[in-house]
């Protein structure tokens, strides 16, 4: 009997997993870190999606923010021998010798978001990331060009302590605001990233700030902050996107949510599609033999209130952010 | 012959599941992926062999996964920053983890507390230690380390046998002699069987119990190494949950969780069905990566069902109308 029911267990489960393979071009095995943010989530269904439009065969593994995941899958993307192999590596170091087998096999690889040791330079074709200083300057430079030569005292809601995006995000927004004498970040501090924190250390900046008389712009590392940060400027009797101009990155929903009620100002896009750009770089490679730069920059866009923020919303809405 | 009806089963269980996702993906039935199926399992089988032991004799051990991620970023900051030879590093190790794992066998015996929760605590103090020692991924650049990960037999048909897979196999079944065919190992069944029953017949269980532990921690360093060596790197959030995924491969292999029963051979063919399972997944490639611990936890039901049925089967001639409960 028992016998039975482990048969008809393991059958259930293989007819569960079955699914037919569909033909296609090209076959990409993608090394996913995981569902750790709804950044990375989106990231998943863009990848989808413009796999769809390419007609590529897109085969993704979730490495549940393992790294021995992800080594176990692009070992199993090569004995599949897949066209290319996309990685969003977990930490950047111990691909050498997994890589060193793709390469051996003749398999492109493509590192997607975030960067890799050194050492393994020649081990893949190039890497489409952000440049997150980039993206902080973008921010600084808008609201240079939006206050001109009004005096501007700025409060900053940084990104966690130590992440090289909160920063790189610190240093391009410096850079950028250092040309203009008028504008000043008189106050500074960490949310982690994070909605609860970001009002938290908002209220803390109004009180300081004189119930926020003196404060003409916040900078927020990510719109989640900024989100809680609205929050806490309108539980202040304060108009945010009037009486205090906001700017912060990553373009998530609810950012745009907050543009069309006329809160928030403006965003700059960390941008999901960062496959969209591998696959030309690899249709490319295969094609024409092209080869790629080491490095594609992916585009931060600049959205504000004036982009229809209602549009964005609407498209963004749906990727799992 | 104990433990042998289980262990055909997951036999069984292991080759069909593989003929149906080579039906599925001819490409599976290559010497390459079974290749990989070794390399990649390489931690998890030392460190199962290892919970083998310590489960056969009615134990646990929750620690092993953090005393991995210990080793990894121990022997990386060792060898890249302190500038030890990595042979010295690897004793230092092997000699630190197994006194680690004394020590918790011997709390365990000597205030005689459940091994659940001496074992939960070693793992949050050696997960910790680890942290305390680097957060981040630390890279390791001896050359030793290119040259053993770099090696490997190759198979026909483009598989390779790597080193670390080599070190697995010796260690399997070395655990298959020592468990079958030396005193100690009949210690660790008897003392799965009952403390009190074996202390009569003569078990040293306070001594047995503290060479188990040390044992099982024994081998976790060296999945730690095996694992350094597979990402050439050290990182403290390395093998997190490994613990559960070999004391799954444990029970998938025939072992009763409740001690007195089980073998090494089981417990490796649980970790290749474990391994078979996400390169079926990996091969798909649309189905969310999660269903590799759903299928595990389907078989891990199934298995415990089985051994409370041939648990009851066996108690029924000794006593006409025993209950199942165990």
């Amino acid at each position: 009997m028992t016998f039975k029911a482990l048969f008809a267990a393991s059958a259930t489960a293989a007819l569960l997993l079955a699914l037919p393979a569909n033909a296609a071009e090209l076959t990409v095995g993608f090394s996913q870190i995981g569902s750790e943010s709804g950044w990375r989530a989106a990231e998943t269904s863009v990848s989808k999606q413009e796999a769809t439009k390419r007609k590529v065969n897109l085969k993704i593994a979730d490495a549940q923010q393992k790294q021995e995941n992800q080594i176990k899958a692009i070992r199993s993307f090569i004995a599949q021998n897949v066209d290319a192999i996309f990685l969003a590596p977990v930490v950047s170091t111990g691909w050498d010798s997994v890589l060193k087998e793709a390469k051996e096999a003749k398999i492109p690889v493509v590192l997607l978001d975030r960067d890799i040791d050194p050492s393994g330079k020649d081990l893949y074709l190039t890497a489409v990331t952000s440049d997150s200083v980039h993206e902080g300057a973008v921010a600084g430079e808008w609201l240079a060009k939006t206050v001109g030569d009004k005096a501007c005292n700025v409060v900053e809601l940084q990104g966690t302590v130590g992440a090289s995006v909160a920063a790189n995000r610190k240093k391009g927004f410096d850079t950028a605001i250092a040309k203009h004498a008028n504008l000043k970040v008189v106050r500074s501090q960490t949310g982690d990233f994070t909605r609860a924190k970001g009002k938290e250390v908002m209220e803390s900046f109004i009180k300081a700030e004189g119930g926020g008389k003196n404060i003409c712009a916040v900078y927020a590392h990510n719109d989640d902050m900024m989100v809680g940060a609205i929050q806490a400027m309108k539980e202040a009797g304060l108009k945010p996107g009037k009486d205090i101009l906001t700017v912060s990155i990553d373009a998530v929903p609810d950012i745009f949510k907050a543009m069309v009620a006329g809160e928030a100002n403006a965003t700059v896009e960390l941008t999901p599609n960062m496959a969209g750009p591998a696959f030309d770089a690899v249709a490319a490679f295969k094609e024409k033999g092209t080869v790629p730069p080491k490095w594609i920059q992916t585009e931060s866009r600049l959205l504000t209130a004036a982009d229809d923020p209602q549009k964005e919303y609407d498209s963004k809405k749906g990727l799992g952010y | 012959m104990k433990g042998l009806p289980p262990v055909l089963i997951t036999a069984i269980v292991l080759v069909a599941g593989f003929a149906l996702c080579a039906l599925q993906f001819p490409n599976i039935a290559s010497t390459r992926v079974v290749g990989n199926l070794l390399t990649d399992n390489a931690f998890l089988g030392i460190v199962a062999t290892g919970m083998t032991f310590v489960i056969i004799s009615g134990g646990i051990d929750l620690s092993v996964g953090s005393v991995i991620g210990f080793t990894t970023v121990f022997v990386a900051l060792a060898i890249e920053r302190w500038g030890v030879p990595p042979l010295v590093a690897f004793v230092a190790i092997l000699a630190l983890s197994a006194a680690f794992g004394a020590a918790m066998g011997a709390i365990i015996h000597v205030f005689d507390l459940p091994p659940f929760i001496v074992t939960l605590a070693g793992m949050f103090l050696a997960r910790g230690a680890s942290f305390l020692l680097s957060t981040e991924s630390v890279p390791i650049t001896a050359p030793v380390y290119s040259t053993v990960s770099d090696f490997a037999l190759r198979m026909p048909g483009g598989g390779r046998l790597t080193a670390i897979a080599i070190i697995m196999l010796a260690i399997v079944i070395g655990g298959v002699l020592l468990l079958r065919l030396t005193r100690f190992g009949a210690n660790v069944y008897a003392l799965g069987g009952g403390r009190a029953t074996a202390s009569l017949m003569g078990v040293a269980v306070g001594k047995m119990t503290v060479k188990i532990y040390m044992l099982s921690s024994l081998l976790a360093g060296i999945a730690g190494i095996v694992f350094s060596f597979y990402t050439s790197a050290g990182y403290s959030l390395s093998a997190v949950g490994v613990e559960l995924d070999s004391i799954a491969a444990v029970v998938i292999g025939g072992t009763l969780l409740t001690g007195g029963q089980g073998s090494v051979i089981g417990t490796f063919l649980g970790v290749l069905i474990q391994g078979m399972i996400q390169t079926y997944i990996n091969f798909d490639g649309t189905l969310s990566s999660w269903w590799t611990k759903i299928a595990t936890g389907v078989l891990l039901f199934a298995f415990i069902a089985l051994q409370q049925g041939l648990v009851a089967l066996a108690r029924r001639p000794a006593a006409k109308r025993a209950g199942a409960v165990s």
